[in-house]
């Protein structure tokens, strides 16, 4: 059964506006509560530590190490049929906050746990920026 | 803290897991009344004895489960609920039904999680595009939806074979004791006539010829899709003494959830089965140590060594070690998932869990035939639901 379907876009929040916006503009953008100093991702209206509501966004660097990772020989759903292997990411930003995503630019026998990566700012459409990783 | 346990597993029932379903299609209310009534036969209760019931969601209403199911059972209950936990579902059911009979609210209890497949609808809906999503959420304002599905981290096989890269990079890993965690397992599974895998054991060597799915899960790592289900009766001591069969008392239990997503947890190699494991243990005054056989949720290898490092089996690092010393078989000197696992079973969904409980409460009634662990009184049982994101432990004794 072959099954063409549209690939999943994330589709912004108000609350996340800013984050996508960040990558339009090549910036990595992260919140962070005022009263805990806890870095948070993904973004939220209150702490996802002490629940406070005071979240002010920050521009980071983007530097990153590789937390874990797959490579999917099969895809994840039909939707990434076209994109096998999928290197599929765990990744650590210097903050400590850890998102998911994907390694681009990157020799499959090199992939290994805790080496440095550097954000890539890939265009979907004029409205929407991915944030992807390649080896630093 | 926790029960007493007053409140035992009298009655069980499964249907044959199939990976090719051929018997007749029926629907999940139709499951649902045909295992109460075998559960309750195996019990030697009847159908008036029922005074609570415990479900997970049914095919034919999105809502008001537990009330569609009371209505078509045709028995009022003092005591209904509806558990969303994936694989832990069939452990959360037994706890609760135990506490709600230890509260004294009910007697007799019902838990049922049907998976045969249902009638061919003449007149099917445009096809539901979450379906593609699986287990993951696909809704607007979802965090999976923003910020996993799109880059392709969604169903399960991912976020498993990430769990356990990120467990190689830390601990090592050695696929060849992968191998064997599945080779013991199918050799129990062979021996168990409702495994899908029933009369074929599997090598080492044949689980590490099988085909990479996501670095580094093999194919034969993975549960097999099938059409299966299970339920258990649980009932009062004072009910459970008249039943057919040595109750499996519940003295145990814990639960605990920390994510959806690992990314987001604190740590992927710590996971919550280690305090729920805590809590039942001691609640039930027991280590370890004292356990008969272990039914550990067994969604992938990783699952199993993780469970049996976090709940204390053996320190956390030394699952490998422990997997490679010790013989997992029915007659071996730790026995692990005796029926199988849903490894040897095949998993029916998220019933896959409810296999683990089936055949913990058939070790301690002392019914698993070739498979019964010799002087099993006591069982532990774990269910993970999500990516290691919900997860539950319980102890089984026989009264
Ligand atoms: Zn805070």
């Amino acid at each position: 059964m072959s099954i063409e379907l549209e690939r999943p876009l994330p589709r912004p929040t108000p609350t996340s506006r800013p984050f996508w916006d960040g990558l339009q503009e090549g910036r990595v953008r992260l919140q962070r509560c005022d009263d805990c100093g806890a870095w948070v991702f993904y973004p939220r209206n209150r702490c996802h530590r002490c629940l406070s509501a005071a979240l002010t966004w920050h521009d980071v660097s983007g530097a990153a190490t590789l937390y874990t990772f797959t490579i999917a020989r099969q895809p994840t759903s039909p939707h990434f049929a076209g994109d096998v292997p999928q290197y599929l990411a765990v990744v650590e930003l210097a903050e400590g906050v850890r998102l998911t995503s994907t390694l681009v630019d990157v020799d499959e026998s090199r992939i290994r746990v805790g080496m440095a990566l550097a954000p890539v700012f890939e265009p979907v459409d004029d409205d929407l920026t991915m944030l992807r990783f390649r080896p630093a | 803290m926790g029960l007493r346990g007053e409140a035992a597993i009298v009655g069980i029932a499964e249907y044959p897991h199939q990976r090719r379903y051929e018997g007749p299609r029926k629907f999940t209310l139709e499951q649902w009344s045909e295992l109460t009534a075998l559960a309750l036969q195996d019990a030697g209760l009847e159908a008036g004895d029922v005074d609570g019931l415990v479900c997970s969601d049914i095919r034919e209403s999105g809502m008001f489960t537990p009330a569609t199911v009371v209505e078509y059972l045709g028995q009022p209950v003092n005591f209904a609920e509806r558990i969303d936990l994936g694989g832990a579902t069939a452990v959360g059911m037994v706890w609760r039904a135990a506490a709600a009979i230890e509260l004294g609210i009910c007697d007799v209890v019902v838990c049922a999680l049907p998976a045969l497949p249902i009638p061919s609808n003449p007149n099917p809906g445009p096809v539901d595009p979450q379906r593609f999503f699986q287990s993951s959420s696909p809704n607007w304002g979802s965090p999976q939806a923003e910020f996993d599905i799109p880059y392709g981290n969604l169903a399960q096989n991912a976020g498993y074979a990430m769990i356990a890269q990120r467990y190689a990079a830390e601990f090592g890993y050695d696929p060849e004791i992968m191998a064997k965690l599945v080779a013991d397992q199918r050799a129990n599974g062979a021996l168990n006539p409702n495994a899908a895998f029933y009369g074929k054991p599997v090598s080492v060597a044949d689980v590490l010829g099988s085909k990479m799915i996501a670095d580094p899960l093999r194919m034969l790592e993975i549960v097999m899709p099938v059409a299966g289900g299970g339920a258990v009766v649980l009932a009062a001591r004072e009910v459970a003494e008249r039943c057919r069969h040595r109750g499996a008392y519940v003295t145990g239990f814990g639960e605990h959830l920390t994510i959806k997503t690992p990314t987001y947890a604190e740590d992927m190699c710590r996971t919550p089965v280690g305090p729920a494991s805590e809590q039942a243990f001691a609640m039930a005054g027991l280590t370890p140590r004292d356990v008969d056989a272990a039914e550990i949720y067994d969604c992938y290898t990783i699952t199993v060594l993780l469970t049996l490092e976090d709940a204390g089996f053996c320190g956390k690092g030394e699952g490998m070690a422990f997997i490679r010393d010790h013989d997992l078989r029915c007659a071996g000197d730790f026995p692990v998932n005796t029926h199988g696992g849903q490894l040897g079973m095949g998993q029916a969904g998220a019933a896959g869990g409810m296999t683990q409980v089936v055949e913990a409460a058939r070790q301690v009634m002392g019914r698993a035939g070739e498979r019964q662990v010799a002087g099993c009184d006591t069982v532990y049982v774990s269910g993970t639901g999500g990516v290691m994101s919900e997860q539950s432990a319980l102890l089984l004794q026989g009264g």
